[in-house]
């Protein structure tokens, strides 16, 4: 019976579950204790999202009512496949994150500022599962700015300056893209009366008939570019990458991008319709464009980069792109693509990051020059790089290759395949950035700071390698990815006749 | 000498006024977050008259960072007490025997958790601010 009952409310407990954590890590304020607290919480996140993602196995969608008033005039939650993808991922990430902070933070954060630390990091999951499973436009930027200004917190705890003016050019970025989503919003409530985005869907005129509606889809489809770090608007993506704390960095990459691409799609699919958005406006061909330049220019200057942080957060922007060339096919197979490519990059930029933040940790810097020869100090490490590396590139056996097969493969079927070679063109360029860290690591003399690097702990090591693990097992065994990714972008696809 | 005196007269009544919106909130113009501004702004004025020193022995900044968590905390239980009285998260109408005492019940503690919160919030950044130079 309690079990039952407890089932039953898993949509509202997701994110309501951190959210009552972060205020008692306030109250807790030791920092061990306050580690051992968010820990617990975010695992058990982790298992709600699991259960949930079982349950929707018999159920099309899941569906949970605040405060018991009926959908267009309560707050709905509404959690379909493509959801709860989205929501395995983030408090996933963040459960595989969180044994990896301690070790991480321990050396990077103030003790007096921990406990805040994990306040803010559960308040930043909090947001970013918030944003994923409800059902209501308005409580979709509520939960888009607590994670967003936690995030910021989070960013300028890093150990260098520089990580305060990264957070504040993502404030007043992150603000702009936040603004457009909440004026998109308003007029989508001038026009529609509604904020429950399922009855915006129906209430909302033929294509072509309403300026208003026109504008609002701007307005949100430049929030969401600005919030998903589309080329050309990724700018503030690099500085935050580098400079905030390695956790962080790990953290964000892995989530916050990824949930910038579900708000394009849940707008897209769910309010607009794919009728409105690919048909009526030329959304298709614009966002196969930005993500092309997003993969050719974020590559190359990955290639220039020293700064090895930098250059993987250049390389997140260049993969962004393929995840938005598959949505811009607007076709099953290219949605599906970009949806597996989402899962299998958040397991990958995860593990790379964790990987960089063990090599910060032990050689104090992620320069490529400190980096020379440290594959010797720090074997384990660099081993999780390389095979994080080779996901990259999409080298057989990893997730890599998943993605780019799939998104390749749609490419074919939606008849334009300039743009399956234009994917393998620019897996070149990812060869190049990642050869050049490679080389430096195994085949250099060892600089100073790599000849005094030791291994890193096993808490650090551990969840890297439960990533890169995941890296080379989701690339053996793709079914289950796969499988969700086809039924999540027919449902979204299928919304629209 | 004037501020002071008028200072003094002053804040008591800022602070009715702060009680009487929020807890009168559930019938006219106010609630939670307004009354919370209201408050907060009793202790600053308090803190530009009598000087900073004086505003935190008075609300010790330890004291409103626990408030802040406080008033969140206050909100979310107010929820979760639905929960497990067998509704739905926010549902207030099981937190009395009857519906409509629920939902009154329910708001009021909802408010009053937002005007902590607020009122902690705008004090802590007022300390934040004020307190830089030293």
């Amino acid at each position: 019976m309690i079990f039952q009952s407890i089932t039953q409310h898993l949509p509202i407990l997701q994110v309501v579950l951190p959210l009552i954590a972060a205020p008692l890590c306030v109250l807790l304020r030791r920092p061990a204790l306050s580690w051992l607290f968010a820990l617990a919480v975010t695992w058990a996140s982790f298992a709600i999202s699991i259960a949930l993602f079982i349950q929707l196995e018999h159920v099309g969608t899941i569906v949970y009512e605040l405060g018991g008033w009926p959908a267009p005039w309560g707050i709905e939650y509404r959690i379909g496949t493509t959801s709860a993808i989205v929501l395995v991922v983030v408090s996933g990430i963040g459960s595989v994150v969180m044994p990896f902070a301690k070790a991480s933070v321990t050396a990077e954060i103030e003790p007096a500022r921990h406990y805040l630390f994990y306040t803010c990091y559960l308040l930043c999951l909090c947001g970013l599962l918030g944003v994923v499973a409800t059902g209501d436009a308005f409580n979709l930027f509520v939960f888009l700015e607590i994670s967003s200004l936690s995030s910021y917190v989070l960013i300028g705890m890093g150990r260098d300056r520089r990580a305060l003016t990264a957070a504040f050019q993502y404030l007043i970025v992150g603000t702009i893209g936040a603004t457009s989503i909440v004026i998109g919003i308003g007029l989508l409530y001038l026009v529609t009366g509604s904020l429950n985005m399922a009855d915006i869907a129906t209430r909302l005129p033929e294509p072509g008939t309403n300026r208003t509606v026109l504008v609002a889809f701007a307005f949100l489809g430049l929030g969401a570019a600005l919030k998903l770090a589309l080329f050309p608007l990724h700018v503030w993506l690099p500085n935050v990458y580098t400079y905030a704390p390695s956790a962080v960095t790990a953290f964000l990459a892995a989530t916050a991008t990824k949930v910038g691409v579900y708000i394009l799609l849940r707008f897209i699919f769910t309010v607009f319709g794919a009728g409105f958005a690919f048909t009526a406006m030329p959304l298709d061909t614009m966002l196969m464009a930005l993500a092309v330049a997003a993969m050719f220019a974020a590559s190359a200057i990955a290639i220039f980069e020293n700064n090895v942080k930098r250059m993987l957060a250049y390389s997140s922007v260049a993969q962004i792109g393929y995840m938005v060339l598959g949505i811009g096919f607007a076709t099953v197979g290219g949605v599906a693509a970009g949806l597996i490519h989402l899962f299998n990059h958040a397991l990958m930029k995860g593990g790379l990051f964790m990987a960089l933040g063990c090599i910060f940790l032990r050689a104090g810097s992620v320069r490529r020059e400190a980096m020379a020869g440290i594959a010797r100090t720090m074997p384990w490490t660099m081993a999780a790089f390389v095979l994080g590396g080779l996901s990259l590139i999409g080298v057989p056996l990893t997730v890599g290759f998943i993605s780019k097969l799939y998104l390749i493969r749609a490419a074919f079927e939606a008849g334009l395949w300039p743009f399956g070679v234009l994917v393998v063109l620019s897996s070149l360029l990812a060869v190049a950035y990642v050869w050049r860290v490679v080389e430096t690591a195994y085949f250099r003399e060892p600089s100073t700071e790599a000849a005094r690097a030791t291994e890193a702990p096993l808490s650090m090591l551990l969840p890297t390698w439960v990533l890169i693990g995941a890296c080379v097992y989701f690339g053996i065994d793709a079914e289950l990815t796969v499988d969700t990714a086809f039924r999540a972008a027919t449902s979204l696809l299928g919304a629209q006749p | 000498m004037v501020l002071r005196v008028l200072g003094k007269m002053m804040i008591p009544f800022i602070m009715l006024f702060a009680l009487y919106v929020q807890f009168h909130g559930d019938y006219g113009p106010g609630g939670g977050f307004q009354a919370g501004v209201i408050f907060a702004a009793a202790i600053i004025l308090y803190g530009l008259i009598f000087g900073i020193h004086n505003a935190m022995r008075v609300v010790p900044p330890d004291v409103v960072r626990v408030l802040i968590a406080a008033g969140v905390l206050l909100y979310a239980s107010t929820g979760v007490a639905g929960l497990i009285l067998g509704a739905n998260f926010l549902d207030y109408d099981v937190l009395a025997k009857d519906p409509i005492e629920g939902q009154h019940i329910g708001i009021l503690l909802i408010e009053f958790g937002v005007g902590t919160t607020v009122a902690a919030v705008m004090i802590t950044i007022y300390f934040a601010f004020a307190g830089r130079q030293r």
